[in-house]
């Protein structure tokens, strides 16, 4: 049961980095509360996404693909280890799956650099699945360096979106 | 493909050189005095059947101008008419409008080819200062313009031009989110711009190769992030090497022979060449750190590279076997993308501090450095061939995109090139053959 509190905390910080996710838990929770009930520990509960269990959707939203580094950082923190537990957890059920781990940087560093720091970010994000359990001959990794951002604006909220590493299913994707 | 002959002294000056020493002309500039006032040079449209003299002149004019070292004077405050380009000028009508140097020329087309010829003139030594003529096919008409200005630039200035040459450069299009990327290659004014490649992979740094119509970039294609070779004239692609992960940051070495990089393994970044004749790779540097953007010195024996094995990312200077290596940056804030200049006396960096991003130089043992521009981001310096100018990459705070820019040594004639799309990483070719 702690378990569960400490995944659905994580998730809101994780949540609370993407603006799109973000906007679904605002939507949810005031769901909950219109509703009087308490806050769902996920999407799933509210019966407002279908996703199949064991679908690359269920991942998504479910569990969460990505984690965030703070800056020049490749440590996984308390709110992205969590995720990553969740991950595992999720990947040991539906061991069907191969990922790549994607590592990607934020736009304030020089190109060659954040190639190297984005794969850093991969590497240490496939050590901790690993460390959880995940065999590692099923994790590729990749880095994309600071060429694929998500969140394009020019200041610190966007940027602490960009340090990510994403897990996805299959092969390298995006 | 471009035949060169040099103009002897026009009928009337005697007894003058096409190779005149410096130091018998008035008209020079030392481009070693800092910031530079701009020599007053006045560049007659060349006579022509049609407006291909004037084409021709427009574009030396704006190399001249570019280079911040030269002020052309406007057309229409010239009082003389050159009609006849192998008389001297009336050296009096150009001298009261304050043109130190006058160049006239004549260009035609003579049985398929394109003949250009032009002269250079010191207005108050009232000298021939050079004189050359050349062969082309017609389609190089911007060519011999460049060549001309180049022959003008060094013959003022006693330094080599480099306004023959080409950059190598990514073209990016779309929004910041979802960026496609081309390697575009074009003139170094921005004229002639065109795509190298065409798919939607992810392509950065492009790099020429000094001694062939070649250049090294960095592709994720097939998702596998590698180092290629691409062939200018052939369109052929290769990856460069075998190597078990990624491979990024390629440079060539000074005789084309080699190509440095980095490769990726986990979650270290280390140095190594590979021989493009033989195919053997040697490892250069072994650390757990982030060790890239390598750079050769110009005679070979030399690397600057930028690595994080002290904690922030540095500069380190190694031999060429990988012995030796020594930090040589120690200002506030990181450096990297280390370039050595073609000279060999400077290496010009990105250096991010105070939440800037500059571009600078330095002596190669870590002194005298000196900013030559800095804002939100600004990156990836190279040197054009005679190391007197830089261009980079320029990226504004917020949704935009890239745009280039040179500045020269002293940091003060700072120039966007013109280019279709936004625009990064610029590589300077050598002077073209």
């Amino acid at each position: 049961m702690s378990r569960t509190e400490i995944s659905a905390a994580g998730r809101m910080q994780t949540f609370a980095r993407n603006p799109a996710m973000l906007a679904l838990f605002m939507g949810l929770a005031l769901a909950g509360c219109a509703n009087k009930k308490n806050l769902p520990n996920s999407a799933g509960e509210l019966g407002l996404n279908n996703a199949t269990p064991g679908s690359t959707q269920d991942f998504t939203v479910n569990v969460g693909d990505r984690i965030f580094f703070d800056t020049d950082s490749t440590s996984i923190r308390a709110d992205a280890a969590a995720t990553l537990d969740k991950q595992a957890q999720w990947l040991q059920r539906y061991s069907n799956y191969a990922i790549t781990v994607e590592g990607h940087a934020d736009e304030r560093g020089t190109r060659e650099y954040n190639l190297a720091l984005g794969a850093r970010r991969a590497t240490s994000t496939k050590q901790y699945l690993v460390s959880r359990g995940v065999p590692a001959n099923r994790i590729r990794t990749i880095s994309y360096g600071k060429e694929k951002p998500v969140a394009v604006c020019d200041d610190i909220s966007c940027w602490s979106q960009n340090r990510r590493a994403v897990t996805v299913l299959g092969g390298a994707g995006m | 493909m471009l035949r060169r002959t040099f103009l002897h002294t026009a009928a009337g000056l005697t007894g003058v050189a096409a190779t005149v020493s410096p130091a018998w002309a008035l008209v020079e500039i030392n481009i070693n005095k800092g910031n530079v006032e701009p020599l007053p040079i006045a560049v007659t449209d060349f006579i022509a059947g049609g407006d291909l003299g004037q084409r021709i002149t427009d574009v030396i004019a704006a190399d001249l101008k570019r280079s911040g070292l030269f002020a052309p004077v406007n057309k229409q405050a010239f009082i003389e008419k050159i009609s006849n380009p192998d008389q001297p000028p009336r050296f009096e009508d150009w001298k009261v409008i304050n043109a130190q140097a006058l160049v006239t020329g004549r260009v035609a087309q003579e049985g398929g080819r394109l003949r250009a010829e032009f002269r250079l003139w010191d207005t108050f030594a009232g000298q021939q200062m050079t004189g050359q003529q050349f062969y082309t096919q017609p389609e190089n008409w911007r060519r011999v313009a460049h060549i001309i200005a180049d022959a003008i630039y060094e013959r003022i200035t006693g330094e080599k031009g480099y306004f023959d040459t080409r950059i190598v450069y990514v073209a990016e299009s779309g929004p910041k989110n979802a960026r496609k990327r081309q390697l575009a290659i074009m003139d170094q004014d921005g004229a002639n711009a065109r795509a190298l490649t065409n798919s939607n992979e992810l392509v950065l740094t492009p790099r020429f190769s000094p001694s062939r119509q070649e250049i090294t970039y960095m592709s994720f294609e097939g998702q596998q992030p590698r180092v290629y070779l691409l062939q200018l004239e052939t369109g052929q692609r290769e990856v460069v090497g075998n190597f078990p992960g990624m491979t990024f940051a390629p440079r060539f070495s000074p005789d084309g022979q080699r190509v440095i990089m980095s490769l990726q393994q986990e979650g270290n970044a280390n140095i190594y060449t590979m021989d493009l004749r033989s195919r053997t790779t040697t490892r250069l540097t072994s650390t757990a750190a982030i060790d890239t953007a390598p750079s050769y010195s110009p005679d070979g024996n030399r690397i600057v590279f930028e690595s994080d094995r002290g904690g922030r990312q540095q500069l380190y200077v190694m031999n060429a076997d990988g012995s030796g290596q020594t930090r040589i940056s120690f200002g506030d804030g990181s450096y990297s993308t280390p370039v050595w200049s073609p000279r060999g006396d400077l290496i010009a960096f990105t250096k991010q501090s105070g939440g800037k991003f500059s571009i600078g130089v330095m002596k190669t043992d870590g002194s005298g450095e000196r900013i030559l521009t800095s804002g939100f981001h600004n990156e990836g310096p190279t040197w054009a061939p005679n190391g007197r100018v830089l261009m980079f990459f320029r990226q504004p705070a917020g949704s935009g995109g890239p745009q280039l820019f040179s500045i020269d040594l002293t940091g003060y004639n700072e120039q966007q090139i013109q280019t279709a799309s936004y625009a990064s990483d610029p590589a300077w070719s050598p002077l073209l053959e």
